[in-house]
């Protein structure tokens, strides 16, 4: 069993835990992700390390409630527990070497993109950040993005934030303005990062990108989290999640990340009823 | 008298009917006046040929001899003495290719069902006895397993017999592992496992769940944190795939994956927080007992047809006999000589049939089975909701990619010498990890060899 050490609520549907989990904590490294399953009947679930604490043994995650097991995990309390959380998963995101980067993070995948921009900007590179979220009261680690980032650019779909428009606009701004990137580290939903890596790709901009795909193991069994990179198969959970932007399908992504969309809606729909809400 | 009859008494089976709408056991076991009946056919040979089929070395005739006699729990502890696993491998081994290949009944006639007479005393310990086995005095030594599937477990087993504290280290949140995630429960129980490993926790074995070692731990900082060996018992790896358009489309699983989902998920219960297709045909690619269960499984999940599409005949199959009867009783039927070339989309994306060819048996392969060839001009379609690939696994590069100096062949797999040792010292490694996909008996019999050699390496040291 592994103890929520606290719980904040970072807007209405994303949530953050500190879990203590210590071994996961000695290991982890921006990029990497964790398996976890709330309860004994729970399903094995992949969440993205969002942060840690070697210290103190705990590792923080970040996610939104999109369905039944983490509409279940948000009723969790600090203090409680959950019961299983095993990890840490996946290549680190590689950093090393570079001066000049832009990190562009989408609604929650934000809380993947900051530890890496804080692993940048902790060696000493130039980091811009592009944030986008749908409005003002979605927007989550403003204050964390810009403590670590050189430039800081917000944007929202409908303006109440930032600028009005997509972080493609922003993107592209600051790349014919003349700034020059080593890389581009594109964090968010997978429609997001296609359209970034179109954009990149135009300028010749190496971007790298952090797939999120259906997991069960996440230790390089299943087989369900594979993908087409450059041709040919990939398995997330060994071979990524960081993978070349510029090489990934991204609609045959898309098409397997909503396979269990009507199930999950059953699932979730059944479990307000449990809950009982509505 | 020995009972001369020349056949085996049959193993008492839910009807196919019944059973391909359950996920109840299928064999149902000997009763107390079958299991003395067979038991009474075993010649009680004196130079034992059965045992030099059993990868483990039990003791057959003399545990066949104590359920002969009545004596169902001596006939448990003789089998326990070299098994850590009694009834699973009662379930699960190939016997008719291992220790009753070699029964001399069976030059004129069915060789004794030592399996199923193993199953029986097993089952029997089971249902009478609370007894717990004793923990043995300790010897003051740590040994690390990786991997708790019957490789590790065997290996842990009997080197907590022997007093050593070992410590299984699982990446999985339940142990057992493909005894759990792999095998069905209507082959397998998963209370039957689950038994199996609290007998060895009362043995002293202890086993951490959730630590993927190569990533929350390395091999090296076990052997630094005080462990004397580590066993490296990790089983197969990524699913491998054909390599033709169309595998990634929604519906086409891994056969680890599909099995995954339903056996260590639960995915077939109806309150089952984890997904699975309810397909309506389901073409599933392979020959192996993997594929079988995939496809037994699919049946019962609901699916109108389950097709076994594999390339070479029947005669090759590398599925059990017995898993294949099973199978053809609960209505799967066999596409032999037939090779997927293509997995076909519908409008949406998501898998709607596959494309094969016919083949012809071609001038026997290395492997000594002759050669699928493609018939030319011989295509056809199947409709299928759903795909499973169950062609086999490559190895789990998470330990080769983070031990220094563990040597590896070519396609992956760990080298290991006849006693399991690696090329690193103190590190020893069996089962699939080292053969590829292979049996359950195999890698006990792998996990069993190593913990000798590790218990002669640290008393030697001692």
């Amino acid at each position: 069993m592994y103890e929520i050490v606290s719980k904040t609520v970072l807007n209405p549907t994303v949530i953050r835990m500190d879990i203590k989990a210590p071994w996961v904590a000695r290991k982890a490294e921006a990029g990497q992700f964790i398996i976890l399953r709330v309860d004994e009947e729970g399903e094995r679930i992949p969440l993205t390390v969002a942060d840690y604490d070697r210290e103190a043994g705990t590792v923080t995650i970040i996610f939104q409630k999109v369905g039944a097991t983490t509409d279940k995990l948000a009723e969790k309390e600090a203090g409680e527990f959950i019961a299983d959380f095993a990890g840490p998963l996946g290549r680190p995101t590689e950093t090393e070497g570079l001066k000049k980067v832009a990190v562009v993070g989408g609604g929650v995948g934000c809380a993947i993109a900051y530890p890496v921009a804080k692993k940048l900007h902790e060696q000493g590179c130039e980091v811009h950040s592009v944030v986008g979220f749908r409005s003002k009261d979605l927007v989550i680690l403003e204050d964390d993005f810009r403590r670590v980032s050189d430039r800081f650019v917000p944007m929202s779909d409908d303006g109440s934030w930032g600028e009005k428009g997509l972080v493609t606009n922003a993107l592209r701004a600051l790349i014919e303005s003349g700034e020059q990137y080593d890389e581009v580290i594109a964090i968010g939903p997978v429609i997001m990062m296609k359209f970034v890596c179109q954009l990149t790709k135009e300028f010749g901009v190496k971007t790298v990108v952090s797939m999120n795909p259906i997991m069960i193991d996440g230790t390089g069994m299943c087989g369900g989290c594979r993908l087409t990179v450059g041709g040919k198969m990939k398995f997330a959970c060994v071979d990524g999640p960081d993978f070349d932007g510029h090489e990934v399908d991204f609609d045959e992504a898309m098409k397997r990340g909503a396979m269990y969309k009507p199930f999950e809606k059953h699932a979730r729909e059944c479990n307000l009823l449990k809950m009982g809400v509505n | 008298m020995p009972n001369m009859s020349l056949k085996k008494n049959e193993m008492p089976s839910q009807s196919p009917e019944i059973r391909r709408n359950n996920y109840e056991e299928v064999a149902l076991g000997y009763t107390e006046e079958l299991a003395l009946d067979e038991a009474a056919r075993c010649l009680n040979c004196k130079n034992m040929p059965c045992v030099s089929g059993c990868p483990v070395n039990i003791k057959i005739p003399h545990f066949i001899k104590k359920i002969a006699e009545g004596d169902y729990e001596g006939a448990y502890k003789i089998i326990a003495d070299s098994s850590s696993l009694p009834a699973v491998c009662g379930r699960v081994c190939p016997q008719e290719t291992q220790c009753e290949a070699k029964c001399v009944r069976g030059i004129k006639g069915d060789p004794v069902g030592i399996g199923r007479l193993e199953r029986f005393a097993a089952d029997w310990h089971n249902a009478h006895s609370d007894a717990l086995p004793e923990k043995p005095e300790p010897n003051g030594h740590r040994v690390a397993v990786v991997g708790s599937g019957p490789s590790g477990l065997t290996c842990a087993g009997d080197l907590a017999k022997a007093g050593y504290d070992v410590t299984v280290f699982e990446a999985l949140h339940t142990p057992g592992g493909v005894l759990v995630y792999g095998i069905p429960e209507f082959r397998l129980p998963k209370a039957i496992v689950k038994k199996e490993i609290s007998t060895l926790r009362a043995l002293g074995v202890k086993i951490e769940t959730n630590m993927v070692i190569g990533k929350s731990l390395t091999i090296d900082e076990l052997l630094e944190d005080g462990f004397e060996a580590v066993y490296v018992g990790t089983g197969a790896g990524l699913p491998r795939f054909m390599g033709i358009p169309g595998e990634n489309l929604c519906g086409v699983y891994s056969a680890n994956e599909f099995l995954t989902r339903v056996n260590l998920m639960k995915a077939y219960r109806e309150d089952s927080d984890t997904p699975i297709a309810h397909a309506k045909n389901v073409a599933v690619v392979g020959g192996g007992n993997v594929a079988m269960d995939a496809a037994r499984c699919a049946k019962r999940l609901g699916a109108e047809t389950v097709s076994i599409v594999y390339r070479r005949s029947e005669a090759e199959l590398p599925a059990r006999a017995e898993e294949v009867e099973h199978a053809k009783e609960e209505g799967i039927e066999f596409h032999l000589l037939s090779n997927p070339t293509e997995i076909l989309a519908d409008e949406n994306g998501n898998c709607a049939g596959i494309t094969c060819v016919k083949m012809g048996l071609g001038e026997p392969d290395e492997s000594g089975r002759r050669r699928p060839v493609v018939i030319e001009g011989s295509e056809f379609r199947l409709d299928a909701d759903c795909v499973i690939m169950a062609i086999g696994t490559s190895p789990n590069p998470l330990i080769r990619s983070t031990t220094e100096g563990l040597e590896c062949a070519k396609w992956g797999g760990i080298i290991a010498d006849e006693d399991g040792l690696t090329s690193r010292d103190r590190v020893y490694a069996g089962g699939d990890a080292v053969t590829g996909a292979a049996t359950v008996i195999l890698a006990m019999g792998a996990g069993k060899t190593a913990a000798a050699a590790i218990d002669r390496k640290i008393m030697g040291n001692a």
